[in-house]
């Protein structure tokens, strides 16, 4: 296949970026799209130039580093599979493809399409956990749980911090991220003790992160590589408004 | 090199409770002021931050991720294995004890593999007490499942994503140290040397992947928990990440390097596409319950699977291994798919893939029931491969996925360098030449939450407290040194990308140190690699500057290193004139073509000695004892 991608690259944070147009011949179908651009910057190294920075770890679609906007979409167009799962045969030959950063206030660009997600990790470390220290726990089966309990709070704690639902959100918002460690950790027993304190810290971190509200686009819902539902929002604001008129 | 492996005195059984009474200990007072450097924050390092963090110790975690849950731990997928007998099926620590060492080929430390038993059960409670939300009855008790090498139910999982909740929950436990302020967080900050100060390992140099920026840190210890080095082979099932940089740079600095040959290669990967290739997935091995493996009888068959009727397939593992067919062990499978492959009758692009057949299922169970056993993985094969495996068989070949081998240690986790311990797959580890599956999970988290917190603290007690700071001659030169490479890199300005040096090391290696080695394969690589590591060095090219996100430049310091570790790769299977486990040596197998061990010569941990880059490395042994399980051959049929 042929393809003409633009491409946005800024050298680092301190500087302003543009899209850059790149010609692409050859493109197997049986390519990741990861892969394509593999093969892209060993073109513009051939030329003396610097590739393209991307994020990429895993490229199994779990370790949630990938991740970018593919013509307006998170991580392209299709249903539930992150970047690097995506393959070229989605694409047509001919195709103009463009591809960007997240773009979120939170998420400030590093260097081409590369963004700093450490907001993310700031979330959890204000309430997204269960404070207790190795050793001295219960036995496993100590506490039963039902299934329907226990596959909801693996649903939501699926998520693999991509940030796909931020960069999908008009409103840059990260109310699915946060409250799917929220209603993960809130519908479990051992999450029980501290489920009114861990959702105020986190709603107030996230906050003060700079992401913005939810106004039910659902966009971030569209855009989620593991399907995470939009239901865990609705739960985290029904815990949230119980947690701010508990005496705690 | 002394190696004195510090195994307790006393009935095994009995060793780590001993042990654990017996080490000194460091006052609540004190921990504060020792500092502990753990770099990697997989399974292995984040769960040892964390418990090192809430025991008081002043705790600095070194991460090249740009957040410490994308460790490569996240990928795992089937399960771990704990001694709970919640089954009432038998289990018991000594079970799963057995089942290890035999698993590992018996080339695994008795006391070590007891003692990972016995912990087993303590990481299932303490997981639950996170919030690991395992897969559960509906009665809501914990599911077990079972795994390859065992007789008994004993795998706890979390659906398909194992490692993801696992790591997720030590990741949480880590970051909540952060947030409170107990453990400094490190992250796209990748070590490139040790600091050695008398013999003892007192910090390490890193630097900022954003910035460039060269920092040194100092500590009273040091644990690497940077996992495994698959990605030698450049085309593995590790992350694109994953390099053996930190602990190869340890072994340049004199730590041993125990049994780097023995490699694990797994059976159900999806074949490569095109010379664009840049990773392997792989794909659960529950596949060949139901799936029959063939390939054409005729070399060059290029017909449609559909248009080969039945008499000129080839279902080999059912023609050569009767009793155990599509079921036979890992190694097993996998060499036999190389050999039908290299004898021409490989299927799909390359000829390097052999088919997976559903057909016989569907007709047998109908689609319904195939696609409740398998749905996700038909769904994940389609997505990579564009195949429909309702309708075309599947094509499989083996890929590289698991590094036994590892930075040796004592019983403490020590290395023979005082202060530097190893955690996870980093170590030689406690799985001999061989893993088995829902192995590796449990033995990263069982050094982490469960060994080091108990042995850290003995080290601490045993040597007096050195208080070295950065500005220490040892860490102006261990900086120049790091800087010094780096511009080296820079300053080639060649003509090669990073990545073609990297491809073309796998294919070495793949080729004459992968599934099946001889010693004039070997020694071919040995040739090999010396060239291609002076090309490297002459004729690469790294655009862009030190001083900013480079990632040709990380790139390039990890294939400089991998392009070293190659060859010690090469001498420890050129040395080992047997085959057991995950290390087969063509001229030495049964009749069956089953590995063939040699107990009286090479039953013992081959730890290596750096010598200088192309150097033959000096070999030290360390003897393994059996004393609780009988040597036996592996038999399956």
């Amino acid at each position: 296949m042929k393809l003409k991608l633009h491409i946005w690259r800024q050298k680092n944070a301190a500087t302003s970026g543009k899209m850059t147009s790149y010609e692409m011949d050859n493109v197997s179908p049986d390519m990741s799209f990861l892969e394509m651009l593999d093969v892209l910057n060993e073109k513009i190294i051939e030329r003396g130039e610097e590739p393209v920075a991307f994020e990429h770890d895993c490229r199994e679609g779990i370790c949630g580093s990938c991740g970018m906007m593919i013509n307006g979409m998170a991580h392209g167009p299709e249903k539930l599979t992150t970047t690097c799962q995506l393959h070229m045969r989605k694409f047509n030959d001919g195709d103009e493809i463009t591809i960007e950063p997240w773009r979120a206030e939170a998420f400030p660009v590093i260097k081409d399409l590369v963004v700093d997600r450490s907001s993310f990790d700031r979330i959890i470390a204000s309430g997204g956990y269960v404070n207790v220290n190795t050793g001295g726990v219960p036995d496993a089966n100590a506490i039963p749980i039902g299934k329907k309990v226990a596959d909801y709070a693996f649903n939501a704690a699926a998520c693999i911090g991509c940030g796909a639902c931020v960069a999908a959100c008009p409103n840059a918002s990260a109310m699915l991220f946060t409250s799917a460690k929220i209603s993960h950790l809130g519908s479990l027993p051992q999450g029980q003790v501290e489920r009114m304190d861990r959702v105020i810290n986190m709603v107030s971190t996230m906050d003060n992160e700079g992401f913005g509200g939810c106004t039910n686009h659902l966009e971030c819902e569209a855009a989620c590589p593991k399907g995470i539902s939009a239901e865990y929002i609705a739960q985290m604001n029904r815990d949230m408004m119980k947690a701010t008129f508990t005496v705690r | 090199m002394q190696l004195n492996a510090n195994i307790p005195d006393g009935p095994i059984a009995g060793k780590w409770d001993d042990h654990k009474a017996h080490v000194k200990l460091v006052n609540p007072a004190n921990k504060r002021k020792f500092k502990v450097l753990v770099v990697g924050t997989g399974l292995a390092g984040a769960s040892a931050a964390a418990t090192l963090a809430e025991l008081g110790y002043d705790v600095h975690v070194l991460t090249f991720h740009d957040s410490p849950r994308r460790a490569h731990s996240i990928a795992a997928q089937g399960g771990i294995n704990a001694a709970k007998n919640y089954q009432n099926d038998g289990d018991s620590i000594y079970r799963l004890f057995y089942d290890t060492v035999k698993g590992g080929d018996f080339r695994a430390r008795e006391a070590n593999v007891y003692r990972l038993a016995q912990v087993s059960v303590n990481i299932i409670d303490q997981c639950v007490a996170q919030g690991v939300p395992f897969a559960r009855e509906y009665g809501g008790l914990l599911d077990n499942r079972s795994f390859g090498g065992a007789q008994v139910s004993r795998t706890f999982y979390a659906a398909g994503q194992t490692g993801q909740q696992l790591l997720i929950g030590a990741y949480q436990a880590l970051m909540r140290m952060v947030g409170a302020g107990k453990a400094k967080l490190w992250a796209r900050e990748e070590m490139l040397d040790l600091v050695l100060v008398d013999g003892h390992a007192k910090g390490v140099i890193s630097r900022n992947l954003v910035t460039g920026a060269i920092t040194r840190h100092a500590a009273d210890a040091v644990l690497l928990c940077t996992g495994g080095y698959g990605n030698v082979f450049f085309l593995s099932t590790n992350a694109k990440n994953s390099n053996v940089t930190a602990t190869y740079r340890a072994y340049k600095k004199g730590a041993a390097f125990g049994n780097p040959c023995y490699t694990q290669i797994h059976p159900t990967c999806i074949p490569v596409s095109g010379d664009h290739q840049s990773k392997l997935t792989l794909m659960s091995e529950s596949l060949r319950n139901d799936g029959r493996i063939w390939v054409p009888k005729t070399k060059g068959d290029t017909r449609k699977p559909s248009e080969i009727p039945e008499n000129e397939r080839d279902y080999y593992l059912e023609r050569k291994y009767p009793s155990f067919g599509n079921l036979s062990p890992r190694d097993i499978a996998s060499r036999a798919a190389k050999q039908v492959c290299d004898e021409g009758r490989g299927v799909g692009p390359g000829g390097l893939g052999v088919y997976l057949d559903f057909a016989d299922a569907i007709k047998r169970l109908g689609a319904n029931v195939v696609k409740q056993r398998y749905g996700n993985l038909f769904e994940m094969y389609e997505r990579i491969t564009g195949e429909n495996p309702y309708e075309v068989p599947m094509r499989i070949y083996p890929a590289v996925h698991y590094t036994m081998g590892g930075l040796w240690v004592d019983y403490n986790l020590m290395s023979n360098i005082p202060g530097l311990h190893v955690l996870g797959e980093a170590n030689f580890s406690d799985h001999g030449a061989n893993r088995l599956g829902a192995s590796a999970l449990m033995q990263g988290l069982a050094d982490g939450y469960f060994v080091i917190p108990y042995t850290l603290g003995h080290y601490f007690a045993s040597f007096p407290k050195m208080n070295i700071t950065t500005d220490h001659p040892e860490f102006v030169k261990a900086e120049e040194e790091v800087k010094g490479k780096l511009n080296r890199l820079l300053n080639i300005k060649g003509k090669r990308s990073v990545l073609s040096f990297h491809r073309e090391l796998g294919k070495i290696m793949w080729d004459y140190c992968g599934m099946a080695r001889t010693k004039e394969g070997l020694e071919k690589a040995l040739e090999l690699i010396p060239k291609l590591r002076e090309e490297f060095w002459q004729n690469v090219t790294i655009p862009g500057s030190g001083e900013e996100l480079n990632q040709n430049l990380e790139h390039a310091g990890r294939v400089a290193d991998f392009l070293e570790f190659a060859e010690l790769m090469c001498y420890d299977a050129h040395h080992r004139n047997e085959s057991c486990g995950g290390h087969f040596r063509e001229e030495y197998q049964t009749e069956d073509g089953e590995a063939l061990r040699n107990d009286e010569e090479y039953s013992y941990v081959a730890a290596w000695e750096y010598t200088g880059v192309g150097n033959k490395p000096i070999l030290h042994k360390e003897n393994l004892e059996f004393n609780e399980v009988k040597l036996a051959v592996r038999s399956y049929k």
